[in-house]
């Protein structure tokens, strides 16, 4: 009965397990997408990527100190977030930073995988691979629910200090004289980045989320020169790809959905960078050239930024 | 590759660090694959400390880390295949500069941007690399060396083949070093002076991923950044000036690897783990030491004024 109400390309929604990667994908796509402009607007790609990994030092800790994996998880890129956020300094966050705090915390994380593996002796490819990678067409409707809790309390929290940040992120010199709290403004978002890095990295791997925050925005920037309307569209992107990436993993069982995802992803960045390219070469550059950020619609720049309090 | 904590040797008399350094000494090179492994990290310590100091300064310290995490396609892919990993490493760390450098042309797009394209193409990479592995299973057991690297392995032949690079990498980089210098330093004076800007940057950026890819056996993916940023940013604290700079990263970078190699051989815990906490500890010291004299300086200014 419910075969002829579906259509055909819909099929794969009768399956539990593909509902609830859905589910879950949806959340993580609206989340990622969201934060992921503002982490490429913040130039602060490196630092959630780093986030993802840090995850990784901060489960095998609570395993080799017997605590859950989740606690571990949590506290631990929540604290690096913050930490990242107060090393940082002033307003922004230096890559060079990132790169030598990660690679401590990463040097830790073998440390307890020497302790967690040798206290256990089981092999650790797996396990190492399910924490990197993690697998979206494996969970259950209490995590997929969870995940879209965590990615709607996140989005909230974003939208909540949206305005303020997007002000700090692009000019923090003048949000910090006109009394805007930059500082405080990093570490409100950093955190709550972490939080959803937290929940993504065991629910979709901390690759697909490398994704997710990365991709949509970097084509959205260069598809439009406003910001709302870039945020708007990295969210669409994300969704979109995460949705054509499920399906296409769903005809083709030996694409994994993380890599299907980001191929998707990936294939319309590629297409969207080529338009932009030809529509400058045949002359709809402005005079200013691209330095200027905000600058990624070639046709409509000049007004759009005149009239965008951002 | 042996798992980090299985040293071989280790059964036959646990090593014990007294307060005689000649008989540290003489217990921590008795056995041919500690020799191997301080010439290893010797060697790629001069690669990256070198190569990695332009890195911090032209700010791609991303880009190296994207371009160490691109030797995972390349490692799986060769298995896939059937190559040899190394041939896999290089293809990808090559192909991997080469995408980094034409989606994001230097001095022409914002930061952020470039960013953006360097986390892109790593996610790209790595779902390449996943991809790879769910093909051929068999990579899975070796993951945790790949990721964290192993110097215990290390023959006579991985240190000759570590040395040529080397040798190839320093010297591409003493011919490039003057006009990559001038570009970093500021990309539209140097154009405007018929400096090759786009050039010098996509020339930078593969012989960053040749060192990456080859150093990256040794220190594993995801700990190459120990040597290859940490030691450049430790010295970048400490000097402005750049050949003092340079040669600062170079010696940390040695000895932060010796250091860590010999910490892991008395200690039993892995190499990697006393690597990075070498390196960390080293750039915190020089962080606190030139805040102290950016203080200093700030407290003997004001009471010259008065």
């Amino acid at each position: 009965m419910t075969a002829l109400l579906v259509p055909g390309w819909a099929g794969p929604l009768s399956q539990d397990f593909f509902r609830q990667a859905f589910a879950a994908g949806t959340a993580a796509g609206v989340a990622a997408g969201l934060v992921g402009s503002f982490l490429v607007l913040r130039n602060q790609v490196f630092a959630g990527d780093a986030l993802g990994h840090v995850a990784f030092t901060g489960g095998l800790a609570a395993l080799a100190f017997g605590f859950g994996a989740r606690t571990g998880v949590f506290s631990a890129t929540v604290a690096v977030a913050v930490l990242l956020a107060v090393l940082g300094g002033r307003a922004r966050l230096d890559d060079v930073v990132t790169g030598v705090v990660f690679t401590w915390l990463l040097g830790l994380g073998v440390l307890f995988l020497s302790v967690f593996t040798s206290a256990r002796a089981t092999g650790n490819g797996a396990g190492a691979v399910r924490v990197l990678f993690g697998s979206i067409f494996g969970i259950d409707a209490a995590t997929a629910g969870q995940t879209a809790w965590i990615a709607a309390a996140v989005v909230a929290v974003m939208l909540f200090i949206g305005r303020p940040l997007l002000f700090a992120s692009i000019d923090p010199r003048v949000a910090e004289a006109r009394g805007v709290p930059v500082r405080v403004l990093n570490v409100v978002f950093l955190a709550a980045a972490g939080v959803m890095v937290a929940q993504l990295v065991q629910v979709v791997g901390a690759l697909l989320l490398l994704g997710l925050i990365t991709t949509p925005a970097a084509t959205a920037q260069r598809l439009t020169g406003r910001p709302w309307r870039g945020m708007a569209a990295s969210v669409a992107i994300a969704v979109a790809t995460v949705w054509a990436g499920l399906w296409l993993s769903y005809l083709r069982p030996s694409l994994p959905p993380s890599t299907s995802i980001i191929a998707t992803g990936f294939a319309g960045w590629l297409a969207v960078e080529a338009t932009a390219r030809r529509r400058v070469d045949r002359g709809h550059r402005p005079a200013t050239g691209e330095e200027r950020p905000f600058t990624g619609d070639p046709g409509r720049g000049a007004s759009a930024r005149a009239s965008d309090p951002g | 590759m042996p798992p980090i904590e299985r040293w071989p040797g280790l059964a036959v008399a646990a090593p014990r660090l007294t307060w005689n350094l000649q008989r540290d000494l003489h217990q921590l090179l008795q056995y041919p694959f500690m020799r191997h492994a301080f010439a290893a990290g010797a060697v790629a310590a001069v690669m990256c400390g070198a190569i990695g100091w332009f890195a911090v300064l032209r700010g791609e310290t991303y880009a190296a880390h994207t371009l160490a995490t691109v030797a995972f396609p390349g490692a799986s892919g060769a298995a896939y295949l059937g190559l040899a990993p190394l041939v896999g490493y290089f293809a990808f760390a090559v192909a991997g500069a080469g995408l980094i450098a034409w989606l994001s042309p230097p001095g022409r797009v914002p930061r952020e941007r470039h960013s953006a394209t360097v986390g892109a193409v790593q996610a790209m990479a790595l779902a390449l690399g996943f991809w790879f592995v769910t093909l051929y299973r068999g990579f899975l057991s070796s993951l945790s060396g790949f990721l964290f690297g192993s110097f215990l392995g290390v023959t006579t032949d991985d240190v000759l083949v570590l040395a040529a690079t080397a040798a190839v990498a320093l010297g591409l980089l003493a011919l490039l070093g003057r006009p990559l210098f001038f570009a970093s330093v500021d990309p539209r004076v140097a154009e405007a002076a018929g400096v090759p800007v786009r050039a010098v940057s996509l020339l930078y950026l593969l012989l960053l991923g040749g060192a990456v890819a080859e150093a990256s056996q040794f220190t594993g993916v995801l700990l190459v950044l120990a040597l290859l940023v940490v030691p450049a940013a430790t010295a970048s604290t400490l000097t402005a000036r750049p050949a003092a700079g340079l040669g600062l990263s170079l010696a940390l970078a040695v000895g932060t690897a010796w250091a860590g190699l010999a910490a892991a051989y008395f200690t039993n815990r892995p190499a990697g783990f006393w690597i990075t906490s070498v390196g960390f500890a080293g750039y915190v010291l020089a962080r606190g030491a030139s805040a102290a004299r950016a203080r200093q300086g700030r407290r003997g200014g004001r009471s010259a004024v008065a």
